[in-house]
């Protein structure tokens, strides 16, 4: 895929496939066309050049930013999209996803007054509504405190396990060794790296050898500016 | 249109949950139907006047050493203005200093002999004196037009009623009568007699007087002629220039009908443009703007559900308004069908028109902002009448108050509430044209927000 913002070019020729149940973690410095490439794929924007195709339905897509209503409780909002999807049974999913997410207890308190880590989890509640077997989750632990990134980690793997394929971003490159399957290197709109954290480390030692005995964070730093980023 | 139902009912939870909104929504336009209503049915009808008459009782204008009837001027002046008689000039200037009056109109002790010397060799300037208390513009433009008005109306009196014994004299000459004078009566033969009299005296006169006598009794024919004729013309003086008012155009409901339309109209505007506004801004700050429009809701979708937000709780408020005034006024209710379809039309241009504003940023309180600084001066403008400015200002005002629903909604909320007036099918089809406008505006604005 290719897209221009003026005479920006924000993605330069990104491909890649995802597998069901695979947990693909999209990294890259700020600016590297993660959440470009995420909206993409999430339907919202359109590639100047390229396409994206999914083999198995619909693409769930939980936003950067949490995309819900702060004065409407966390059931209204669950209650709101389920209806705007057209389920069957709107109430049904909507206290089955509070059930998965855990947000049973919580459902009845207005969306702004819930910690920052609750409010993402409702939107990503939302994302999860329709039960697609894709979910793209853009930078989803952005402002949670370690507790709660374990506990949305837990979630998340738990949907990959049931054969959801989850494509997340991050520019926590720990975050992505420890959860994805596999990693997808972007920088200045240009994919460097496609593959697992075992390849991602081996890539970093051959390219940057004079870091690959430091922490792997530094080591990628190191791997980025070699080549030329 | 399913989302729609359901997006509907999200924005009036939201609504519900901010009370403050919600008691505005329903208190702004009763506070205005009650200040309006007052405005329009306890203001008082004519200004009030401190009077001081410092003119002795009994003192009659005399022209030609003739007393003249009282013309009644202070009935005259107290039938257009609301008269506060007071005793001394320092009750006059504290009325008009406490606000009590809007001025004081003070008759001084000179003022009938001063107009008496009018007619005399050296006439004096009959002077009346008007306290004002000018502490604004305003206020100092009204009572001058009020007080040329009241002296020009004096003025007038005045002049009609010499005018009108200038012309009975004219009258004892030409036809003769009594007069009276020095306490006694006179009599008066006059010109008719005169020439009658010397016609038929004229036979018995040696015969070289009768060409003398012909010409006086030619003279007297003519003068009783030519007087006649410059009877209405004395009466004319008084008033040179009468006034045949025409109406040829701009025919309009009576005042209180259009304080209730203006009234009404704001409420709709303001409650409308910034509800929309602000819930559009509302769906993209939320950031869910993106969420909804990624096949859940078509953009034309979610400007409908703005739309039918502002036009439901439009008519609610505007009714709610409506029905509030008629404690002041009462209006015709058998029109209610002409009432809902100039607040609906109006309502849904208004609401189109806060859409392509709430189109124009991303945060509620820029769009509120912006909403506010749009219609205030928009509402202002479109109140501004012709003839108030220059021809080529008011052109420009028109063109640019022709661009926004408010001025439209005016006319067809007057057109709705009382049939004097131009009829409501030119402002509903103007409004018409405006909603497809600002909702092409809106769609296309929209647009570059639905890409992240």
């Amino acid at each position: 895929m290719v897209k221009r913002f003026g005479d920006r070019e924000a993605l330069r020729g990104v491909s890649f496939e995802a597998a069901p149940g695979e947990q693909v973690a999209v990294i890259g410095p700020n600016g590297a066309g993660k959440t470009t490439l995420l909206s993409i794929l999430a339907g919202i924007s359109r590639p100047d050049q390229g396409e994206v195709s999914s083999t198995n339905g619909e693409v769930g897509w939980v936003p950067q930013q949490a995309a819900l209503y702060r004065r409407l409780t966390v059931e209204e909002n669950l209650l709101l999209f389920a209806r705007l999807e057209g389920h069957e049974d709107p109430r049904g999913s909507t206290a089955e996803m509070l059930e998965l997410t855990g947000l049973r207890e919580r459902r009845g308190e207005i969306a702004a007054r819930l910690s920052g880590g609750n409010q993402q989890r409702v939107n990503i509640a939302i994302g999860l509504l329709s039960r697609p077997p894709v979910l793209l989750l853009d930078e989803p632990s952005v402002g949670l405190d370690p507790r709660q990134r374990a506990r949305l980690w837990e979630f998340v793997s738990g949907l990959a396990g049931r054969g959801t394929t989850v494509i997340f971003s991050t520019h926590d490159i720990q975050e992505a060794e420890r959860y994805g399957d596999r990693l997808l290197v972007l920088a200045d709109g240009e994919a460097l790296f496609d593959g697992s954290p075992e390849a991602l480390r081996e890539a970093v030692r051959t390219e940057a050898p004079e870091a690959a005995d430091r922490d792997f964070e530094t080591a990628f730093v190191a791997y980025l500016q070699h080549r030329g980023h | 249109m399913r989302g729609v139902r359901w997006l509907l009912l999200k924005d009036l939870q939201i609504l519900r949950r901010s009370p403050l909104q919600a008691v505005l929504l329903v208190a702004y336009p009763i506070l205005i139907a009650v200040l309006v209503g007052f405005a329009i049915s306890r203001g008082p009808e004519k200004p009030r006047v401190a009077f001081l008459n410092e003119v002795p009782a009994g003192t009659r204008i005399n022209v030609g050493g003739a007393e003249l009837p009282q013309a009644n001027v202070k009935g005259r002046i107290c039938k257009r203005v609301e008269c506060v008689f007071v005793s001394d000039r320092a009750a006059a200037e504290d009325k008009v200093k406490s606000g009590d009056a809007l001025a004081a109109l003070v008759l001084p002790e000179d003022l009938v002999s001063k107009i008496n010397s009018l007619s005399t060799l050296s006439p004096g300037v009959p002077e009346v004196e008007v306290l004002v208390n000018e502490e604004n513009a305003v206020k100092a433009e009204l009572v001058d037009d009020r007080i040329t008005s009241l002296l020009a109306q004096a003025n007038l009196a005045i002049a009609r009623r010499i005018g009108s014994e200038g012309g009975r004299y004219l009258g004892l000459i030409v036809n003769g009568g009594n007069f009276k004078a020095l306490g006694g009566k006179i009599h008066i033969l006059g010109l008719a007699a005169s020439s009658r009299i010397l016609e038929a005296v004229a036979p018995a006169l040696p015969k070289e007087l009768q060409p003398a006598l012909q010409e006086v009794t030619k003279f007297a024919t003519e003068a009783r002629d030519n007087l006649d004729v410059a009877k209405p013309l004395i009466a004319r003086l008084a008033q040179p220039i009468a006034v045949d008012k025409v109406v040829v155009g701009g025919e309009s409901p009576p005042l209180e009908i259009f304080a209730i339309a203006v009234a009404a109209t704001l409420t709709l505007a303001f409650v409308v443009v910034l509800l929309v506004a602000g819930s559009l801004a509302l769906e993209r700050e939320e950031n869910a703007f993106p969420r909804l429009t990624r096949g859940l809701v078509t953009t034309a979708g979610l400007l409908a559900e703005k739309v039918l937000l502002g036009v439901a709780v439009g008519l609610v408020v505007t009714l709610l308004m409506l029905f509030g005034m008629q404690i002041f006024v009462p209006l015709e209710l058998g029109r209610i069908g002409l009432w809902l379809a100039a607040i609906l039309v109006s309502a849904a241009a208004l609401g189109a028109a806060g859409a392509a504003l709430g189109a124009a940023a991303r945060e509620v309180r820029a769009v509120s902002l912006l909403a506010f600084m749009v219609t205030l001066p928009v509402a202002f403008l479109s109140l501004v009448p012709s003839g108030a400015v220059s021809p080529g200002v008011f052109d420009a005002i028109r063109y640019f108050t022709a661009l926004f629903p408010f001025k439209p909604a005016l006319q067809a909320l007057s057109a709705a509430l009382d049939e004097a007036g131009p009829g409501i099918g030119g402002p509903l089809l103007h409004l018409a044209i405006l909603f497809a406008a600002y909702a092409a505006i809106a769609r296309l604005a929209l647009r570059r927000f639905s890409a992240v």
